[in-house]
This record gives structure tokens, sequence and C-alpha cells, in this order.
């Protein structure tokens, strides 16, 4: 048996709500009680999140980018989960999530200098509601962490107020778990009761390595350990994510503590563009997973509603001219000044740096000079 | 002017800083009712709170990466590392995260952390409570780092790391924290060395644990009738090496003295730039004596592996004879 393809036993505490077919189903301790706009909403960011990760995968094979990680097959989990996060919630998420970076209103453009080599990732967290993302496996877990301390500090939690109360979610993938910062990070939560959510993206793969190399037991499991809850989800079903993204926001901000969700996905694509999985993984399975498509599903059940075909039609208009916007805007995108950036060592510059600085301008005047004569 | 020992100031610094800023917060192990294991954050936790000074579980790694989170939400953390060899775990937030998030951000998110260290050895200690590892984060760029080797600078410094912008690295001299001397009412200037003793006959460059022993030494020269200038670094990130160059141009003799390994330590630096900026001046080579590139040894020998007044005034003697009976210079 394939390792990712999952068995009836794996799937038996699965919390879902959307079939793979598109059928609404209930669950015991999870449900979705969004209108049919939410329901387009999250159709919209998924298929938008979608061409997002398309268009920079192009980009990247055209060229115009250094690299790409995808995040096809990913959406439902990134985009249910930061559907439940409200303007005051900080996310941290990794370099895969870029749902969750456009559910937070960070434009995919900012997304597209980090791999174009422009820049390292210059959005402001907090304007955004969510941090840079994270390329040290693990490392943001923490920094989710210290900030839901900062949160408590703040007594930001538990006024049943809904404008008020604030949540931290940090984004890792199954890989991350193996880390030792990943399990400080939860052996903390649990400690201080921090308001905060853990959302594993479990894609089945660390670039290569599979999920039954970081673990023998699902990962939810971890959560008991360190008295956390747990929950597991199908991370293709968007409903059911951002139902339990919702239940455990909730618990965080009336001040209950952490949760961890296991969010079972696939990443359909490679680990980044330089990855080649036909190397480690077989065809069978990619199908198994085309065939639970995140999309797809939704996009059955809002068919049969059958009041969506403008919106529809309008959303087709709106991916294309998306794609069009980021491939006109990556090519544009202002080359970094070696020179500036020593500005940014510092909050407060040395001598050093100035006279380093200085050299850098001069010498890149005379190359100037020498390369115009 | 009040007498007290480093620790003692440390301590006044700290208290200081938790009055003057209500996001202050420290965090580090056994940091609250014990007051750390060196007693420098004593009673601060019972008039403070738990919430200011905060017991961390025991994770170096997770003390440094949620001092990210916390200077993310707007606080201004002071994180105790118990001992200058546990700084390795956290090595990685340290480097990759604190000192980066400015540069990474382009500005936008900064980090006001005061990562406090006891480093060195002259303890009696076992493996991995003697280190001093100051040039991995002196070359690390993103981070300042301070060192303080009296009373007086240890009460101003802390106060000043933390109300820097930037993230500091405070290496306490740990074998010198019950040493009393005087702490006075005005700071010398953050970022700057200081002329400990003058002298016009040869200039030692030191700071931290053996500054002690160079004014040992100078004064020890002095009895035979040599003068010796010796220079505080007091920072090490970035150096001002300017009281340096100075006292070079005036003696011609230069001689650094750290605990730390000498390969690529902070006298590999000081004596390039010395090099390149006091090249004519020089009499002699520039000297260094230090740690021997080795583990730091088990104690019953740590005071031969530390420099001490003999080797400093050898080294000292060693830029009179160069070059005398024929050695290249």
């Amino acid at each position: 048996m394939n390792p990712s393809l999952p068995t009836e036993s794996d799937e038996s505490d699965l919390v879902r709500l959307l079939t793979p077919e598109g059928a609404r189903v209930e669950h015991a301790d999870a449900g979705w009680s969004g209108t049919d706009a939410d329901l387009f909403a999250l159709y919209r960011d998924m298929v938008l999140t979608r061409r997002i990760d398309t268009e920079g995968y192009a980009l990247q094979r055209h060229g115009e980018l250094g690299l790409w990680p995808p995040c096809l097959g990913q959406e439902a989990v990134q985009v249910g989960t930061a559907h439940a996060l409200r303007a005051q919630d900080m996310a941290f998420p990794t370099y895969r999530d870029h749902g969750v970076a456009w559910v937070r209103g960070v434009p995919p453009e900012r997304l597209l200098g980090i791999y174009r080599g422009t820049e390292h990732g210059g959005w402001d967290p907090a304007e955004h509601g969510i941090a840079l993302p994270a390329i040290i496996i693990g490392a943001q877990t923490l920094h989710a962490a210290g900030y839901a301390m900062g949160v408590l500090m703040d007594e930001a939690v538990g006024h049943a107020d809904s404008s008020r109360d604030a949540a931290v979610a940090v984004y890792l993938g199954d890989g991350a778990t193996s880390q030792g910062d990943t399990l400080e990070a939860m052996s903390w939560a649990a400690s201080f009761s921090l308001p905060l959510v853990f959302v594993i993206e479990n894609n089945q793969y660390a670039i290569s390595t599979a999920t039954s190399r970081q673990t023998t037991v699902p990962l939810v499991r971890r959560a008991a350990g360190f008295g956390i809850h747990g929950v597991r989800v199908d991370g293709n079903d968007v409903l059911a994510s951002q139902a339990v993204m919702e239940a455990a926001l909730g618990r965080a901000r009336d001040g209950h503590g952490p949760t961890v969700i296991e969010a079972v996905t696939y990443r359909r694509g490679a680990h980044t563009t330089s990855d080649d999985p036909s190397r480690y993984r077989a065809g069978e399975e990619t199908e198994y997973w085309e065939a639970r498509d995140p999309i797809a599903r939704v996009r059955v059940l809002l068919d049969s509603l059958g009041t969506f075909e403008r919106e529809l039609a309008e959303l087709d208009a709106e991916a294309e001219a998306l794609g069009e916007r980021l491939r006109s805007a990556c090519r544009t995108l202002p080359e970094p000044d070696l020179a500036a950036l020593f500005d940014l060592v510092h909050v407060e510059t040395t001598p050093e740096l100035r006279e380093q600085q200085e050299a850098a301008i001069a010498w890149k005047a005379l190359d100037t000079e020498e390369t115009a004569s | 002017m009040t007498r007290m020992s480093i620790a003692a100031a440390l301590n006044a610094g700290l208290r200081a800083a938790l009055e003057s800023d209500p996001h202050v917060v420290l965090m580090g192990e056994d940091i609250g009712a014990l007051g750390g294991v060196f007693r420098v954050t004593d009673g601060l936790q019972k008039d403070f709170g738990a919430a200011r000074v905060i017991d961390a579980p025991l994770a170096e790694s997770a003390i440094m990466g949620t001092a990210v989170g916390l200077a993310m939400r707007g606080y201004r953390p002071v994180v105790e590392i118990q001992f200058d060899g546990f700084v390795y775990p956290a090595y990685d937030q340290l480097v990759n995260q604190v000192a980066r998030l400015h540069y990474r951000s382009g500005g936008l998110v900064r980090m006001p952390i005061v990562v406090r260290i006891p480093y060195g050895g002259g303890i009696g200690a076992v493996e991995h409570h003697s280190e001093s590892p100051e040039a991995q984060f002196a070359m690390t760029p993103g981070l300042k780092v301070l060192t303080p080797a009296t009373a007086h600078d240890a009460f101003w410094m802390v106060q000043e790391a933390v109300a820097s912008d930037d993230p500091v690295v405070l290496m306490e001299p740990k074998r010198r924290y019950w040493e009393s001397s005087e702490v006075g009412d005005q700071p010398a200037p953050t970022w700057s060395s200081v002329v400990r003793r003058e002298g016009s006959d040869a200039t030692l460059v030191t700071y931290g644990p053996m500054v002690a022993t160079c004014l040992a030494a100078a004064e020890t020269a002095a009895a035979e009738g040599r003068e010796i200038e010796v220079v505080d670094l007091r920072t090490l990130s970035p150096l001002d090496l300017q009281p340096v160059m100075a006292s070079v141009r005036r003696t011609g003799r230069v001689v650094v003295v750290h605990e730390a390994q000498r390969t690529l330590g902070i006298g590999a630096e000081v004596a390039a730039r010395i090099g390149e900026r006091c090249f004519f001046h020089l009499e002699a080579p520039v000297g260094r004596v230090t740690g021997y590139d080795m583990p730091y040894p088990p104690s019953r020998v740590e005071e031969e592996f530390l420099p001490d007044v003999d080797r400093i005034l050898d080294a000292v003697d060693a830029t009179f004879t160069a070059g005398s009976d024929g050695e290249a210079l």
C-alpha cells in the first residue's frame, strides 16, 4: 500500500463536511453555517489562490522567478482557515501559504518579489495581520507563541468581544512537526495556555520525505502529549477547514488555550520548482488526490445551487485579469539597491556600515562610469 | 556615586528598565523566585510580577524565538541565557531571526531584544559553563554586542541595551559578577571604547573579564618602569577603535587580550584594523594573548588556558624585543 493513499481507518477521525463528490455531510463535532454568498467567497479565494500559484509556477518556468513553491492542492485548508481569522488576529505562515497571504490581503506581487529575488518579504505584518513567511522550518511556531504571549499580556482574550478578543494562528507542514522548535512551541502554548492555533498542513511530504518518516501515528496525536486539544480535518474540505478553525480560534479568543489542527491534504505539485517528485512518488498517488480536489467539490455544490452563474463567469474573468496583472507586475518589480540595504541592517546604523556603504556606492559609480565609457 | 557589584548593578539597571517602560519583560530559566543562577534578577519577579519577570520552560530556542513574537507584538523582551554554553540551541533563532527581521522586512519590523549572557571562565565550572562565544555574535550582521567590565558600565549598559531598537547581546563577565566598583550618574557614550589607564609605552586592548587582568598587568609593569595604556572596548559590535588607533599612534606597540580562542576571535579583527589604519605607526607586530584553540579545558587547568598577568606582560615584552635579535618583523 502506498503510504500516501489513506485507508478508511485513516479517515475515520477526519472532520469532513463536504465530500470529494461535492455532497454536504454532517459531523457531530463541527458544523458550517455560512450563507451561499460565504460559500462563493471561499470558492473565489480558492480559485484566485490557484491562479496566483499557477502564475508563480509559470513565471518560474519562463525564467522570471528564481523559485516557486507551489501550493496546488492545499487551497482549501489555507483559504478555509484564513477565512476564520479576524482583523485583530495574527497569522504566521510558511513559504507555501499563498492562500493565507491572499486572504489576509497581502498583494501577491510581494510574494513574487521574494522568489524573483527583489526582496526578502517586505510587507508590514501589523498592517495585514500576517507575518513574513518563514523559510527556516518550524521557526515561526515560536514567533507565534511569543506573539500569543503578548496577546495574553495585553489582556486581549476572554472578553466575549468579537472586535477585541484576539488569537494567533501558526501554519506549518508535516516536516516541521519533527523540528524541536515546533515541539517547544507546543510545550510553551500548553504551559502558558496561549491563544494559539497550530495548523499542520499535512501534505504528505517534506520535500521527498513521506510523513511516515516524521511520525508513526497521526500528527494530531502530538497534541495530547502536551495537553492540547487536537482535531483532524479533511484539509481538502474548505467548509470543514473553516469550521474547525473557527472553533479553535474561538476557544483561543475565549481564553481556553491552544489547539492543534492536523489538516490532511496533499501537495500535488513539487516541493519547489527545483524539485522532481517523479523520483519519490507514483502517479497513482497524484491521481488519487486529483480526484479529491479541494476546488472541484465546491464547484459541484455551487453548480447545484444554480444561482451563481453570473458570478462564476465574472470570476473566470477576474482570475484572467489577476494572472495578467501578476505577469506584468513581475517583470516590472523594482530591482533592489544594494547600497540601500546597508540602511536596513540596524535601526541605528554604525560607522563601520556607513563606511562600507560609501565604498559600495563609490565602487558602483566607478563601475557604471567604466561601462558607460 | 554608589559602590556595588556588577551583578547588583545589572539588577539595579534591569529594575530601572522595568520601571521606565511597561513593555519591558524579562524571560529566562530560573529568573523568578530564584533570581537567576547568578541572582542578577533577584527580587524582580516579586516586585514586578510573574507576567513581567517570566520563568521560562527549559528551552533556549523557545526563549529566543518567543522573544521575536513578543517584540512583534510591541514588547521589549530581555532574555537571559543561563550560561554561555547554553546559547547554542538558541543560536538559530538569534542569527536567522532576531538579527535579520528588520532587514528582511525592509525596516518595517523592529527587534528591540536584549540577550543577556554570562560568559567566560575562571569560576571552576563544568563543561559548557565557561565559554566565550562573543565573536560569533559580533560577526553576525544585525546584532550589536556590548560587554561591561565595571559596575558603572553594567548599570548603564543594560539600560541602554533595553532602550536600543536594535537587538543587543549583552555579554556579562561572570567571574567579575561579585567585584564591586563605583556607579556614577553619567553613562559613557553607548557604542564607545574607553581608556581605562593611560600609558605611553604600549597599549593593551581588551574587554569584559580581561579588563581587570590587563589593569593588574599594567600595574605590575608600572612598578618595573613601563607605562601601559589599557583600552576597554566595551562595544564589540560595532567596534569603536578610535581610542585604540589614537593609543597605538602614540605607543607603536599593542597587544590584544581576550579569553576567547585565538583564531578568528575579536583580536583578529582588531589586529587587522590596526594593520589597515596604523601600520606605519607600529614598532612591532600586533600581539595577541588569548585562550588556546581548543574547547574550554577542565577547570583544574583553566588558569593555564586563561590569559594572566605573566602571559600578558610577556607579550608586551615581545613587542619591545621583536626584531632586535634578528627575528623577522
